[in-house]
């Protein structure tokens, strides 16, 4: 397998995406949908890599397909070597909308991964307590899902997420659905949780801020067939201001180079 | 305060009912008694034969109640332990619906009274032929509704377990089942619904006791008021069943609410 060594940082790819694409049968079964084409990329250790594009285009069937959730028609996709076959628990995923068990408590919910995977019962317990308090949801363990506002109840999906101590977590929009207000303050919680416990994280979003106040890189899809149409290195500070001059250049800069044609 | 109010105006309607019965039978005899007869001889009967009064059938309310259960819970536990792990199964193993499915769906909309003949042909007049039949009503209400609940589980919750390292059989008995069982449990209330509505057919078989027997023997013997003590024994202890399910999917089927 080749691998680009250009500098230090990128000599740990932990996932690496080869000439990945996906077709799905057309409706009258005769042709093919192209929704991925040629994607090659590769994901560093501890980098947060937003996959960034307009609406509509492949960006959850890619994320699918790096989680293992889906196959590629064409291409591989490897994970710290190996290649990708399926949903592992090594690779952690926060979704959409609300993917919580309704019938769990918030605990159980938590637990749910570390209890498949019969852990101890102290380690299961340590790790709900563990988590419950990174994502600041310490006393609701015995609240249902129906119980929480959405934006706490992405945290019990993240916290639910983090329990299995994943190598990589993929998100697939998890704040999309949230109101603005509540939306800002999930980014600067997600990313002191990132800063606090380190893991590679792949997220996916349709919003420019979002992307630049999180990423360490931000890769530019097209739309369909998606492809990568330019990678962005945001080098700039965290915490990062949504007015900084910088911030605003960047998000010209990318929002220029966006495919807006649907 | 205003609930009390809504019992007033349903009790109202309730006494309407009464009243005019009432009169039309033993106060101006507008009807023949032998056709209806009025409140009054119905509560009479029904307390006589709620303490023991065997007459005109052979048996006390409280033995034909029993022998009613017995026929009409032994067929509904036989279709309900079926049932459900045939729907389930149906519902979470492709190959075994490709193989379960189509047999299964020629007998559904066979309605359960259709098998009487051949289950006095198969199994004679007996307890097992009555069972037989009831059994037919129960099974198809718990296999459909199992079937239909393990169909509902969301495609996401099964790919969470699928991150989670969950093998098949933790996503069977940690998602599919928990998300099937609301569902499940409407299929055994309804199971027992059709069971119990089977019974008073299933009585008609040279039955000698039972609550469907009573009100058919009844009719031979020209008492309506024993008739109608039966009917109303039917429906309260259907009711009554029908309450102690609900009770138990309360405690089973746990889901926070948001204002409960």
């Amino acid at each position: 397998m080749e691998r680009s060594e250009g500098n230090i940082k990128k000599k740990n790819p932990v996932l690496e995406c080869r000439n990945v694409g996906r077709s799905f049968d057309s409706y009258d079964g005769k042709g093919k949908n192209e929704v991925l084409r040629g994607m090659n990329f590769e994901v560093y250790e501890n980098e947060f890599l937003v996959l960034f594009g307009a609406g509509q285009c492949g960006k959850t069937t890619l994320l699918n397909i790096l989680a293992g959730l889906d196959m590629p028609t064409e291409g591989e996709v490897y994970a710290n070597g190996e290649k990708v076959s399926g949903p592992a628990p090594e690779r952690g995923f926060v979704y959409q909308k609300t993917s919580l068990f309704p019938w769990m408590t918030v605990e159980d919910n938590v637990g749910f991964g570390p209890k498949v995977r019969h852990l101890p019962e102290k380690e299961c317990k340590e790790r709900i307590r563990k988590y419950l308090d990174l994502v600041g949801l310490t006393g609701f363990e015995k609240s249902y899902p129906s119980q929480l506002s959405g934006g706490m109840r992405q945290r019990v999906g993240i916290a639910r997420a983090y329990a299995n101590e994943p190598d990589i977590m993929f998100m697939d929009e998890p704040f999309g659905h949230l109101d603005a207000q509540t939306r800002y303050m999930m980014e600067e919680e997600l990313q002191r949780i990132w800063q606090q416990e380190k893991r590679t994280v792949i997220f996916v979003t349709n919003n420019i801020e979002e992307a630049l106040f999180l990423a360490d890189r931000i890769i530019l899809l097209t739309n369909c067939p998606t492809h990568i149409k330019q990678e962005y290195s945001i080098t700039m500070q965290r915490p990062r201001d949504y007015v900084d001059p910088e911030f605003l250049r960047l998000r010209q800069l990318i929002t220029d180079n966006m495919d807006l044609t649907l | 305060m205003k609930k009390h109010k809504y019992t007033v105006i349903s009790v109202c309607s309730f006494l309407i009912v009464l009243i005019i019965w009432q009169l039309v039978t033993d106060v101006f005899h507008l009807v023949s008694p032998i056709m209806l007869p009025s409140p009054t001889t119905i509560l009479k009967t029904f307390w006589y034969k709620l303490t023991g009064g065997t007459v005109p059938d052979g048996s006390s309310l409280i033995q034909n109640i029993l022998s009613s259960l017995k026929i009409a819970l032994g067929g509904y536990v036989v279709g309900v332990v079926i049932g459900v792990p045939l729907g389930i199964g149906m519902a979470w193993s492709r190959r075994f619906e490709l193989f379960a499915k189509p047999l299964f769906d020629i007998i559904r909309p066979v309605p359960a009274l259709a098998w009487i003949p051949l289950m006095i042909l198969w199994l004679g007049i007996g307890y097992a032929s009555k069972v037989g039949i009831i059994f037919f009503a129960a099974f198809i209400s718990a296999t459909v509704n199992s079937y239909t609940g393990i169909r509902q589980t969301s495609q996401v919750h099964l790919w969470v377990g699928k991150t989670f390292g969950a093998t098949n059989r933790q996503l069977l008995f940690k998602v599919a089942l928990p998300t099937a069982l609301p569902m499940i449990f409407t299929g055994l209330r309804l199971a027992l619904g059709s069971a119990w509505v089977a019974l008073v057919a299933a009585e008609m078989l040279a039955a000698t006791s039972g609550l469907g027997y009573m009100i058919q023997i009844s009719r031979l013997l020209g008492r309506p008021d024993v008739i109608i003590v039966g009917m109303i024994t039917i429906g309260f202890v259907g009711l009554l069943l029908n309450t102690v399910l609900e009770q138990l999917q309360k405690r089973f089927v746990r889901r926070g609410k948001k204002h409960d």
